[in-house]
């Protein structure tokens, strides 16, 4: 009686193994480290490990190791401190043609990462660094659609040649008014074939005839889901552009983007870059009319009125060639002549096609360069501040076409080499295609990760040995069998996270030494069952099968109902939360494993198939 | 060694009115005390911002104020977290300022107070609008967790056990919830967290007691109703006790060691585990006793195929 048949003591020892090695690559040392590549400009090569290594020992920051791979160099530290000090020394010496990421690297053997075991995903809370939830302007999405509408619409009916009184929008729709109904009906064809998105009808207002038009419920969502989509590839090309080493950027909702930086230590750079829309637009200048008459009032309809850094006004065609959207590529640097700040700008073929016809057609005529920026402005309106978002345009540079160009070319009149910089990285990175606003914003430094991790890390193992100094004289060698399944299930648990790689959080830690007082409750419902069964006279041998028969089921009862309220945790939770879930959820299944199973195969070997007087329980 | 060296024979359901009495009167100091004195909601639920500093020597809060008034931000909450080198400043949602410059501006003006490097160890900006989503989630979570029990409950055992045991856990949450009101410690997201948590725990209590009635009402021929509760309830009071004293072990480790951030989480579970324990001897049987349990009720309804599967 109480023998494991061989299968299931080999499935007991071959899961213990499994376990074993994938929680082991979390007894490793993580070091700080940075991780230096180059740029277009700039390879990383054996060179520039001499260079880092030099710097840093001037400046006497310690070096644990430094590895060169594919174009990249880890340097890795004992500290954390030394890392951000050396990130800031490398920084100078390096100059902007390389990029430092901060990251942690392993220790782990290539054999052990060769089978996919690594140590636990950290959460930010634990490794520090910023995670940030940006929330994206739906409506602005949608009524700058309605603005392309607009244009595309008027457009439309030039070339079609059909004549419009006015085009304008109302609420939600476009629209066009028409002196007779023969020409509504026409332009109802016309719009209706060449924007099938449309939801169009017909209007008798005031005399006039109407058409309206309405985007469709689906072409909404579509505008709203590209805004999004653009959004996120938009703050991934930003975000890449601070090297920063395992970025997360990711849709959460139906509206919002979490940006999450792993040792990321700058929350107010990170923002600033986050929400920056600025951009380019080239536009012809208008030399036909006169500024004076324009800025009396008389702004003729094809142009409009802008100043330029100085305040002088100059009037602009309204048509615009290209906008910072068709910029491929852009950096900073300095005018070869003037030794001013400037950006260097490539197109694509569509832009530079452009860019060719235009200057090609207006050799000798100016042409101006807009800068466009939206910045939060604060007014008191009824002695309630009101923020509202204020487009800033000017013109950085207004110069002569001398030849036509098209794919690159140079645009100065920038105000410093920093604006030149940030200018470049917005260009490259592309623009917003929705205002963002950041509605949740946790930094944790680094120091104050380590110290979680530290405390959490006592408590796991405070909480364990008194639980298991309890257990041991409550239960005597049943007690040491369940705390080796407590060991066990900890092991399991590790295993398990390490392998889903799940992130690790402090609220997770937590789950752990509260999954750590749990799982006894099964041993616990388990042995006393025993003892009353021993109590009500069985043998020893029929008491240890009764207690583990009759208590399967409470403990089956009792742990649902905790991962009941473990899954609602998850499906609500945000970050820690989550955590918290997920180590609670995974504690419960492995610590019914270890405590039913892991312990009835011990106390199977040690009292199994003998004749046993008495028990030690 | 054993807490009971024979089979303990307390009376627990004879004192089950004034059991009752007792819970009330808990239970409306708690209500009341959220009424009046509501929670002290931390800014996962109020929206604002939060910033933790690190001085290299121990500061002087009124100093920290000063600093802070000077740079307009005197509506600022001080107060030291865990040792007298660190700085906690709270400030309320602003509208003329993003999370952006007022956490900056804040930090800035900071400096100012210590001599030395002064570091940044936390930011926190939760936004009205995200402060308001989480509040509504987190009572829906509540709801849900406590549906879903029930559920779960009615289908392993019976409706009036069901009702028993969400009983006790409202009992238990409202309790804990009065606790922070009460002591105006702050609640925040890993308190909610906590407090779905203890919902898991005291049902856990719950189940095993709920189990062995069932087992009792079937197996017992003779004794009322109230006697089964009641010699149920003692077969299993020492696993009852054991549990929640390990678990209340190691929550004093994660409560003691376990750093300031965690505080207030492993306060609210040892709280739950405390008064769980006792809603689940006193609230949860009570309940499903003055809800008429009765033996036909728990008798195992015969399966048809049952039968057939049991002969060779």
């Amino acid at each position: 009686m109480n023998r494991y048949p061989l299968w299931k003591n080999i499935l007991v020892a071959v899961l213990v193994l499994f376990g074993l090695v994938y929680a082991l690559p979390n007894i490793f040392d993580q070091d700080p480290s940075l991780e230096i590549s180059g740029s277009r400009r700039a390879s990383v090569d054996s060179a520039t490990e001499l260079t880092v290594r030099t710097a840093l020992d001037s400046a006497k920051i310690k070096i644990k190791s430094t590895a060169t791979g594919e174009d990249k160099l880890l340097v890795r530290f004992t500290d954390s401190e030394s890392q951000l000090r050396a990130k800031e020394i490398l920084e100078a010496t390096l100059g902007a043609d390389y990029t430092q990421a901060l990251t942690l690297s392993t220790d782990v053997p290539g054999w052990l990462q060769s089978m996919g075991a690594l140590p636990m995903y950290l959460g930010l809370d634990l490794r520090g660094g910023i995670h940030v939830l940006i929330d994206v302007d739906m409506d602005a999405a949608v009524s700058q659609a309605m603005e392309r509408y607009n244009g595309d619409i008027r457009t439309l009916l030039r070339t079609e040649k059909v004549r419009y009184s006015r085009v304008s929008n109302r609420d939600d729709a476009i629209l066009v008014t028409f002196k007779e109904a023969g020409l509504r009906d026409q332009a109802l064809d016309v719009i209706g074939n060449e924007f099938r998105d449309l939801l169009l009808e017909s209007l008798d207002e005031g005399g006039e005839y109407l058409v309206q038009a309405k985007m469709s419920a689906s072409e909404q969502r579509s505008v709203k889901k590209f805004a999004l989509d653009q959004n996120i590839t938009t703050l991934r090309n930003r975000v890449n552009a601070l090297g920063v080493s395992e970025p997360v950027i990711q849709q959460q909702g139906e509206r919002r983007i979490v940006v999450q930086l792993p040792g990321a230590q700058d929350p107010s750079k990170l923002k600033e870059l986050l929400g920056a829309t600025a951009t380019l637009e080239y536009r012809l200048e208008d030399t036909e009319h006169s500024v004076e008459d324009a800025l009396a009032g008389k702004v003729p309809p094809g142009s409009k009125l802008y100043r330029t850094r100085d305040g002088r006004p100059i009037l602009l065609k309204k048509r615009v060639i290209v906008t910072g959207n068709q910029i491929t590529d852009a950096s900073s640097g300095f005018d070869q002549r003037t030794g001013s700040p400037m950006v260097s700008v490539s197109l694509d073929s569509q832009g530079a096609r452009r860019m060719r016809n235009v200057t090609t057609e207006n050799v000798n005529k100016p042409m101006a360069v807009v800068f466009i920026e939206t910045r939060k402005d604060t007014r008191m309106v009824d002695g309630e501040p009101v923020i509202r978002k204020v487009q800033v345009e000017e013109v950085i540079s207004v110069a002569n076409i001398i030849e036509p160009f098209g794919r690159r070319f140079q645009t100065t009149g920038l105000d410093s080499p920093e604006e030149a910089h940030d200018l470049a990285l917005l260009l490259r990175a592309g623009a917003l295609a929705a205002p963002i606003d950041i509605v949740e914003e946790r930094t944790i430094g680094p120091s104050l990760g380590q110290d979680n991790i530290d405390q959490g890390f006592t408590s796991v193992v405070i909480g364990l040995a008194v639980v298991m100094v309890f257990m041991a004289i409550y239960y005597k060698v049943f007690g040491l069998v369940a705390n080796l399944a407590l060991l066990l299930n900890l092991v399991f648990i590790v295993a398990v996270l390490s392998m889903l790689q799940a992130t690790l959080t402090l609220p997770g830690i937590a789950g752990i030494v509260l999954t750590v007082g749990m799982a006894v409750d099964a041993n616990v419902l388990i042995f006393e069952r025993i003892r009353e069964e021993i109590r009500n006279g069985s043998t020893p041998q029929a008491s240890i099968f009764a207690g583990y028969e009759k208590a399967l089921s409470t403990i089956v009862d009792a742990n649902i109902t905790t991962l009941i309220a473990a899954v609602v945790l998850f499906s609500f939770g945000t970050g820690p939360i989550k955590g918290f879930a997920v180590t609670l959820f995974i504690g419960i299944l492995t610590s019914m494993f270890t405590a039913i199973v892991g312990t009835r195969a011990v106390v199977n070997l040690i009292y199994g198939g003998k004749r046993v007087a008495r028990l030690s329980i | 060694m054993q807490i009971f060296k024979r089979k303990s024979e307390i009376d627990f359901m004879g004192k089950r009115k004034l059991a009752a009495i007792f819970s009330i009167l808990l239970v409306l100091t708690a209500i009341g005390s959220v009424l009046v004195r509501g929670l002290s909601l931390g800014i996962d639920f109020t929206g604002g911002t939060l910033v933790e500093v690190g001085y290299q020597e121990a500061v002087e809060l009124g100093k920290v104020r000063e600093v802070l008034g000077e740079g307009g931000f005197g509506d600022a909450v001080v107060q030291h977290f865990g040792t007298s080198r660190d700085v906690l400043v709270r400030l309320p949602p602003q509208a003329e300022l993003g999370s952006a410059e007022l956490s900056d501006r804040a930090f800035a003006a900071l400096k100012q107070a210590g001599a030395g490097e002064t570091t940044l160890r936390r930011v926190e900006f939760v936004g009205p609008q995200v402060g308001d989503e989480l509040t509504e989630d987190g009572g829906l979570a509540m709801l849900y967790a406590l549906m879903g029990i029930l559920v779960y409950v009615a289908l392993r055992f019976e409706y009036r056990f069901a009702l028993g045991s969400v009983i006790a856990l409202i009992h238990d949450v409202l309790i804990t919830l009065g606790v922070f009101s009460i002591f105006q410690i702050e609640f925040d997201l890993t308190v909610l967290a906590a407090v779905l948590a203890v919902i898991g725990y005291s049902l856990n209590d719950t189940i095993v007691v709920f189990d062995r009635i069932r087992e009792n009402f079937r197996k017992m021929r003779k004794g009322s109703a109230v006697e089964i509760v009641n010699s149920s309830l003692n077969q299993t009071l020492s696993r009852t006790l054991m549990t929640s004293l390990t678990t209340l072990l190691v929550l004093a480790a994660l409560f003691v060691f376990g750093g300031e951030i965690i505080h207030s989480f492993a306060f609210a579970l040892i709280i739950g585990i405390v008064v769980g324990t006792y809603s689940s001897i006193y609230v949860a049987s009570t309940a499903a006793l003055m809800l008429g349990i009765s033996k036909a009720d728990l008798m195992p309804v015969v399966k048809e195929g049952a039968e057939v599967d049991a002969e060779p």
